[in-house]
């Protein structure tokens, strides 16, 4: 394969196209959205253009605060749930045969074709009190009674893992996969049992992956609005959801905006943030 | 009984038999070299002996004691895989230090020995180096150093050198030969570099198919080869076939057919031992068919009745043939290995 840096304007034509489609469809969305953050309500009809900070200010309370922490603490912690499901269990899913791997990995895909609202509705019927799982610990006797065990925090953590599942094993398995075995070997011949060489050999061989995987999946959760709103109550409302009040029902595109404008720079932060602790650790080794 | 013992040992996987009833016994402090083409079983002997395999079936005896159901990391051997196997996130002196920090052993005493090992394979001064910024044969001194940090009762290669380059490897064989000596460890290098077993072991073993061909020290392996299959994989040889009734390259020889006694065996002969001479001067007439003329030595094929021989000379012996010579090709008895089955 030729490996030269393009020269003329035909040496760009290949990156015309997705050039094309990323401003279409991401660069004039997101700028409308960020131009529309300044603008004005306009309580008669939609919005009026105009340049103004106070959708930002309206923000900077400390009712927005809350709910912009509570997110992104909601979002870190399926984020490590997670990966602290996943990890062992892709690995043990590559010690498996080939047979068992596809079984699985078919299994783990299927999960990907249902919709939040299904997941949301299927949870709530297991969380809930006549129909739920706690009917089956009653019927094995470890409970006096059936329980409801949504709305609450639990029951949106629990689902919102359950969604998000399915990416965390696909992006951690080709970087498992290709780990070399002979490590965790070398390891157990070194004097290491087989947890111990799994937890200093191989994840910390794979580190750069966790990190990755970790920030995927925050900013996957970061976007989820319909599942807090079915299995949570409303202090358990990420800012998605209020967005989404803002935009579709309260008619207020601008707040709305603007509080999207405020989500996407806070992920980018934090993203941000953890990759420079990541190479900084990785400078010292 | 002091060293390693394996008796009946073998391992099957399915239908497939890699390793069939090996039993052999190594005193302390040899180096052996288990050698063989691919997929004769040499390497799962080596992972059984580390403790990486379960045997189906024998036992593996250390100084006497059956360590076949002791875990790996209880076994106290020293490992170098033929990936080599270093953790990518540690630098060269915690790769090093990494049994020693599982062992427990204190942070100074993890320091200065860490500095022993560095100094013994001449990396003073490379602890803190990544492990991504060394090259092939300083990696390969770092596995080899890490796998000496406890000292072993066991140092188990598993194609150590072969990523190295044809200079390096060889420099390395040398290097890893007398590191043993100096330790006096008793040590199992797994190769299918007959060279590098030549240059290395006291004790060679052949495998082929699942099972041990030979045993023997490197000249005894290449002198007096117990097979056609150990003849033929240990350097370069002649093998000629003999005839029901001693007959060799259509010229009766009575005197093997006393050797071979039973009918239609195989004899070796190598190529530095057969000897070229004038025609009519020698035992049986041919034709050179081929000559390749490496400088150093000279190989000479000669075509005698439809069955070539190869010759190798040195230039100082005698001025090369060309192809088409008549030349009499010589086979001294005494260097001739008459071959089982």
């Amino acid at each position: 394969m030729r490996r030269e840096p393009p020269r003329t304007a035909a040496d760009y034509a290949p990156i015309a196209f997705p050039a094309l489609m990323l401003v279409i469809f991401f660069v004039v969305p997101f700028s409308t959205m960020i131009a529309v953050s300044f603008f004005q309500r306009d309580p008669a009809g939609f919005y009026s253009p105009a340049f103004t900070f106070a959708n930002y200010e309206r923000f900077l309370s400390a009712f927005f605060g809350g709910v912009l922490g509570f997110s992104i603490m909601l979002a870190v912690m399926v984020a490590i749930v997670c990966v602290l499901v996943a990890f062992p269990f892709t690995w043990l899913l590559t010690q498996a045969s080939r047979r068992v791997q596809i079984v699985w990995l078919v299994a783990i895909l299927s999960v990907l074709s249902l919709s939040e609202v299904i997941i949301g509705f299927a949870w709530s019927t297991l969380f809930s009190r006549t129909a739920g799982i706690t009917n089956l610990l009653v019927m094995a006797g470890l409970m006096a009674e059936p329980q409801a065990l949504m709305p609450g925090f639990g029951a949106v953590l629990t689902a919102m893992v359950y969604q998000a599942l399915p990416y965390t094993v696909l992006v951690l398995y080709p970087a498992i996969v290709r780990l070399d075995p002979t490590l965790l070997e070398a390891a157990r011949t070194l004097g290491a049992s087989p947890m111990r060489a799994f937890l200093n050999v191989v994840v910390p061989a794979l580190r750069n992956t966790i990190m990755a995987t970790l920030i995927m999946v925050f900013v996957f959760a970061l976007g989820s609005y319909l599942l807090p709103q079915i299995l949570g109550r409303p202090q358990h409302w990420t800012l998605s959801v209020l967005i989404t009040d803002q935009a579709i029902y309260q008619s207020n595109m601008p707040f709305a905006a603007a509080m999207a404008v405020f989500l996407v720079l806070m992920s980018l932060a934090l993203v941000g943030l953890t990759l420079m602790v990541g190479s900084q650790r990785e400078q010292r080794t | 009984m002091s060293g390693l013992a394996l008796q009946g040992v073998s391992k099957r996987f399915g239908d497939f038999t890699a390793v069939d009833n090996v039993s052999l016994s190594i005193p302390h402090g040899t180096f052996v070299c288990m050698l063989g083409p691919s997929g004769c079983g040499k390497t799962t002997l080596l992972r059984m002996v580390a403790g990486l395999e379960e045997p189906s079936a024998g036992t593996i005896l250390l100084d006497g004691t059956d360590i076949t159901p002791i875990p790996t990391h209880k076994r106290d051997f020293g490992m170098v895989f033929q990936s080599l196997a270093l953790f990518p996130h540690l630098n060269v002196g915690d790769n090093i230090a990494y049994p020693l920090r599982i062992r427990g052993v204190g942070k100074a005493e993890q320091k200065q020995r860490v500095a022993e090992l560095l100094d013994m394979i001449s990396l003073q001064g490379y602890a803190e180096r990544p492990v991504a910024k060394l090259s092939g044969g300083q990696r390969q001194r770092v596995a080899i150093a890490r796998a000496l940090a406890l000292s072993p009762k066991l140092f188990l290669l598993d194609e150590p050198l072969s990523a190295l380059d044809a200079k390096l490897r060889e420099a390395m064989q040398v290097e890893l030969r007398q590191l043993q000596q100096k330790l006096g460890i008793t040590t199992i290098v797994v190769t299918h570099d007959q060279r590098e077993a030549m240059t290395m072991a006291d004790l060679v073993v052949v495998m082929g198919e699942g099972s041990i061909r030979q045993a023997a020290p490197p000249v005894e392996i290449y002198r007096k080869p117990a097979d056609a299959f150990v003849a033929d994989f240990i350097g370069s040889t002649n093998l000629l076939t003999v005839g029901a009734d001693g007959t060799l390259l259509g010229r009766a020889m009575p005197s093997l057919a006393m050797a071979t006694r039973s009918a239609g065996g195989k004899l070796s002969i190598r190529p530095e031992d057969v000897q070229l001479l004038a025609p009519g001067s020698g035992m049986f007439a041919g034709t050179v068919s081929f000559v390749r003329d490496l400088g150093g030595t000279i190989e000479t094929f000669v075509d005698v009745g439809g069955t070539t021989v190869m010759a190798i000379t040195t230039p100082r012996e005698r001025t090369p043939f060309k192809a088409g010579d008549p030349v009499d090709v010589t086979l001294p008895l005494e260097s001739c290995v008459v071959l089982k089955g």
